[in-house]
């Protein structure tokens, strides 16, 4: 009997062992998605009773959320207050238990909650301290961002501010804005709201075609590929036949040979789809990929608020060949494929040239610090990819530079700092009746200080990037740079 | 340092937990400080104390280890029920109290366990008769669809609880005997013709069966079991007159899964059969014609009555929209709190129990959940522990078995450990997902009157086959 007894005993020690693995199972490996499942209102109860930490604007001093609490002793809850209302709804978004959490609230959501690894809390559960929520400070500038919205004057569009050599987000603005003090009394409304869509975060959300703008990209392709230089002499005459079918420049100007840099000052439509066409495709995919295109931007933002920009074909999917890409070369396209980009993506380019072909990765948080002044994490400049060769970027700057100096855009120029720019006028609607202004640039040339975007939705025709958006951005860096940044 | 001086200090991290624990409740409670919450974990351990004493002056011999570790078991229960509601927590201690008092009675009344073998039958139809109480009208209880419990008058129990012990002494010392007889010597090898014939059929059966009747991969290999195990048993003639009595306790466990309706101690109790089955005899073919048989008979239950079947669908998904507000509520919220342990828990005391405004998070938290609350309470580590310390628990209960001299003393020392430790499985591996949720209790640790008493009963049960196995391998100069 006893080697049975012993045998049996065996089982039971393997049983026992299934139950803790099952409990780890529970408590470790599937303790996440248990979690987050739906029907779970631990976490959300949990995090009711704690304070929420503050999120602040760059200056360490402006609230831009607190939590403040709400009846007494055990019944102690904790509610999420917006004291700019929506002027920062968009890169902060909000965070409340029946309406869950949007945007910065979400992406830092474990450090606003307080929620701590393992032995963190099992330090904290034997010194007796009680779990609180962390401040998150951001990088984003209230001078700029009111800036911004003021320059936008509640036309639809969005503003996207970049310190080209650390990637800090100094402004993210998307009009219309909504106030999250009201989200949840009105958030059935805002999201009916379809004409509108105020909960939509377009510098990240939509794409638009970027018009003359993408020129700086194929530039950038051309130059650091060896195709052009700044002193190429290229036909500039118009109309001129692209893939087939006629291009004309602007306003039908046709310029005879001319050079690529005052080919980028005057937006030479026949010059650039020539570029283009000497880059190729697969080149010209290569380097959009290095700005960032094709894929969400790296920035602490939550994914399904974010959309890659990229060539689009006519049933939306995204395409790296079978274009025009004459067409997209400008700033276009067709129905193989058509460039569209987001307002950050655009900003990234700009950033890009300006840090001399390093592109950073862009980040909306610069620190988070915990209650008693110890900061937990800095944030650190991280570099995405190295574009172009730092000698290509200082030309490209050259010749937008050109372009503010002399060029489309020279309401963008600010007294006694030099800005390199280009602006972009795309056409829209379905009888091309509006247009899309944009305008990209950096500040100051010799060592950029400040990247910028600027896009407004569906202007009157006439409307130019120069005229409508390069104001806004010269405003934009007024706030962020005259003042010392 | 002899058995009882060890088992002494065995009490002091059994006082350190019940400090430590009650300490950790009371500072999370700071509005709820009051000195007779602390006076009576003193008085917890001045019992457990008392009890070495008895233990010394009547059972000098007896495993050191295992009073300690049930009391170590019944300490966590109390701090953890504390937490819950501290009325509860009186209450279970006063349980204690009734159970000590029983232990103490047990060892004084059954000086040797070999006089259960005269009363065995007796002592099986009581057993049984307690089995079928709660289905009596008028007395017996419904809850959760299983018919658990008794209400008689004042009085509520649990009857299932002190049957598994009687049971167990019942098939200990039934099997003892007729052991000899279902042990048989080594076969000749059969001529190859009748080894196909033997084998073949029934495998040929087992494939049109398969087949014909369009069994899942679960069903088939049951199938091919029992049919493996059948053959085993049938080939060396068994005579009806020991295997009928095997087939009349496996039809019995059979009634009580559709009588009791409660999968979770039909699986105890039967697991408990198979265990000394296996132990008395060494045949697993016999273990696997039972055993088979049982999954049979419970999956076929799992399709006819409802409420069994409900039990299995929430295991399978206890997230379906269908159940997880209503049926599977129960262990969604249990895995929940689970996950909220994660690796080192929330701390004593700090288990999110209810929702603010009222109303329950997790329900049942004193008996069937309290695991959960202590996960959530320990997290993973804590939780080894405790099932570290039931399987050390049930490794000197084995150990027990393997020194005892006898065939019933081994059997009965087997029987009672085995038992113990499939509650454990059973509840813990429900709360768990292991296997569907049912309403058998943590032994020591969950709140219950009649589970405290019946397992201390059973732990003194243990203790007096330990005392004897021990004193005489002493006698006889062995180690143990």
């Amino acid at each position: 009997m006893n080697a049975q007894i012993v045998r049996l005993f065996v089982l039971f020690a393997v049983l026992f062992a299934v139950l803790v693995a099952f409990t780890s199972r529970w408590t470790v490996f599937e303790a996440q998605s248990l979690a987050d499942n739906q029907n779970n209102r631990r976490p959300l109860i949990e995090e009711q009773q704690i304070p929420r930490g503050l999120i602040l604007a760059r200056d360490g001093r402006t609230v831009l959320a607190r939590s403040l609490p709400e009846g007494r002793g055990k019944n102690r809850t904790f509610v999420r207050t917006y004291p700019q209302g929506g002027l920062f709804a968009h890169p902060i978004g909000y965070s409340f238990i029946t309406n869950g959490r949007r945007s910065l609230e979400l992406s830092r959501n474990a450090d606003l909650a307080g929620q701590e690894d393992e032995f963190e809390s099992l330090f904290a559960g034997l010194e007796g301290r009680e779990r609180e929520g962390l401040d998150v400070v951001t990088n984003l500038d209230v001078a700029g961002t009111q800036a911004a919205v003021a320059g936008l004057a509640g036309r639809k569009g969005s503003v996207v501010a970049i310190e080209p050599q650390t990637g800090k987000v100094r402004v993210m603005v998307s009009i219309p804005e909504y106030d999250p003090n009201l989200i949840p009394s009105d958030i059935g409304r805002l999201e009916r709201d379809r004409a509108n869509q105020p909960l939509l975060n377009r510098s990240t959300q939509e794409l638009y075609p970027p018009g003359s703008t993408f020129k700086v990209v194929t530039a950038a392709a051309a130059m650091d590929s060896g195709k052009v230089n700044p002193d190429s002499v290229i036909d500039g005459s118009s109309p001129r036949e692209i893939s087939g079918v006629p291009l004309s420049n602007s306003g039908g100007q046709s310029f005879g040979p001319i050079s690529f840099t005052d080919a980028l000052t005057n937006s030479v439509n026949t010059v650039f789809a020539q570029v283009g066409e000497r880059v190729g495709r697969n080149t010209m995919v290569e380097y959009m990929r290095r700005f960032g295109f094709y894929s969400d931007p790296e920035l602490d933002y939550p994914n399904f608020q974010m959309i890659p920009s990229g060539i689009i074909n006519g049933d939306g999917d995204y395409v790296t060949d079978g274009f025009d890409v004459g067409r997209v070369a400008i700033g276009q396209g067709g129905l193989e494929g058509e460039i569209r980009s987001s307002p950050m993506q655009m900003a990234l380019v700009a950033a890009a040239i300006g840090n001399r072909g390093r592109l950073m990765k862009p980040r909306l948080t610069d620190r988070v610090v915990r209650k008693d002044g110890r900061v937990k994490e800095r944030v650190q400049p991280d570099l995405q990819s190295q574009v172009v060769k730092p000698e290509v970027a200082d030309q490209l700057g050259q010749m937008m530079g050109r372009v503010v100096e002399e060029g489309t855009g020279t309401a963008a120029a600010l007294s006694g700092i030099t800005v390199a720019g280009k602006t972009g006028t795309a056409e829209v609607g379905a009888n091309r009746e509006f247009t899309q202004p944009w305008f990209i640039a950096f500040a100051p040339i010799e060592n950029p200080r400040m990247a910028i975007a600027v896009t407004l939705e569906r202007q009157p025709a006439g409307s130019q990037g120069g005229t409508v958006a390069a104001p806004i951005a010269r405003s934009v860096l007024e706030a962020l740079l005259g003042g010392g940044g | 340092m002899s058995a009882r001086t060890r088992e002494l200090f065995g009490l002091l991290p059994v006082s350190l937990l019940v400090a430590a624990g009650f300490a950790a409740v009371l500072t999370t409670r700071t509005a709820d400080v009051s000195d007779a919450t602390l006076t009576y974990g003193a008085v917890f351990l001045g019992l457990c104390v008392l009890a070495h004493l008895f233990i010394r002056a009547r059972l000098p011999d007896a495993d050191p280890y295992i009073f300690p570790l049930a009391a170590l078991l019944a300490a966590v229960g109390l701090v953890v029920i504390y937490r819950i509601d501290a009325e509860l927590a009186r209450e279970q201690a006063q349980w204690f109290v009734v159970g000590l008092i029983l232990f103490c009675a047990t060892i004084l009344v059954v000086r040797d366990h070999h006089v259960l073998e005269r009363y065995r039958y007796l002592i099986a139809a009581g057993s049984i008769a307690l089995l079928l109480m709660p289905r009596i009208p008028g007395v017996g209880q419904q809850v959760n669809g299983a018919f658990l419990a008794i209400h008689l008058g004042p009085i509520q129990f649990q009857p299932a609880e002190f049957a598994k012990l009687g049971i167990i002494v019942f098939l200990a010392s039934y099997l003892r005997e007729t052991a000899d007889v279902l042990l048989r010597p080594r076969l000749r090898p059969l001529p190859f013709a009748r080894q196909l014939l033997i084998f073949g059929l029934p495998a040929l059966a087992t494939l049109l069966l398969v087949l014909a009747l369009d069994l899942g991969p679960a069903g088939s290999i049951l199938l091919i079991v029992f049919v493996a195990s059948l053959v085993a048993v049938l080939r060396e003639r068994p005579s009806p007159k020991h295997f009928g009595p095997l087939l009349l306790i496996w039809g019995l466990a059979m009634l009580m899964l559709i009588f009791i309706r409660d999968l979770g101690s039909s699986l105890m109790f039967f697991g408990g059969f198979l265990s000394l089955l296996y132990v008395a005899t060494g045949r697993l073919s016999l273990v696997g014609v039972g055993s088979t048989m049982f999954f049979g008979g419970a999956f076929f239950l799992a399709r006819t009555v409802a409420h069994v079947e409900e039990r299995v669908d929430v295991w399978l998904d206890p997230f379906d929209p269908r159940l997880v507000d209503d049926e599977g509520y129960q262990i969604a919220q249990s895995l929940f709190a689970q996950a909220d342990g994660g690796l080192f828990g929330q701390g004593f005391g700090r288990a999110l129990l209810e929702l603010p405004g009222g109303g329950i998070i997790l329900p049942a938290a004193h008996t069937d959940l309290i695991y959960s609350v202590f996960v959530n309470e320990v997290g993973l580590f804590g939780a080894a522990g405790l099932l570290g310390a039931y399987l050390l628990l049930v490794f000197r209960g084995f150990k027990t078995a393997l020194l005892a001299g006898d065939g019933f003393s081994k059997l009965l020392a087997t029987g009672l450990t085995a038992v113990l430790a499939l509650q454990v499985f059973v509840i813990v591996g429900g709360v768990t997902r292991v296997i569907p949720l049912t309403g058998v209790t943590l032994p020591f640790v969950s709140y219950g009157g009649s589970s405290i008493v019946a397992n201390m009963v059973l732990l003194a049960l243990l203790l007096i086959v330990s005392d004897k196995a021990r004193s005489e391998r002493l006698r006889r100069g062995g180690l143990v």
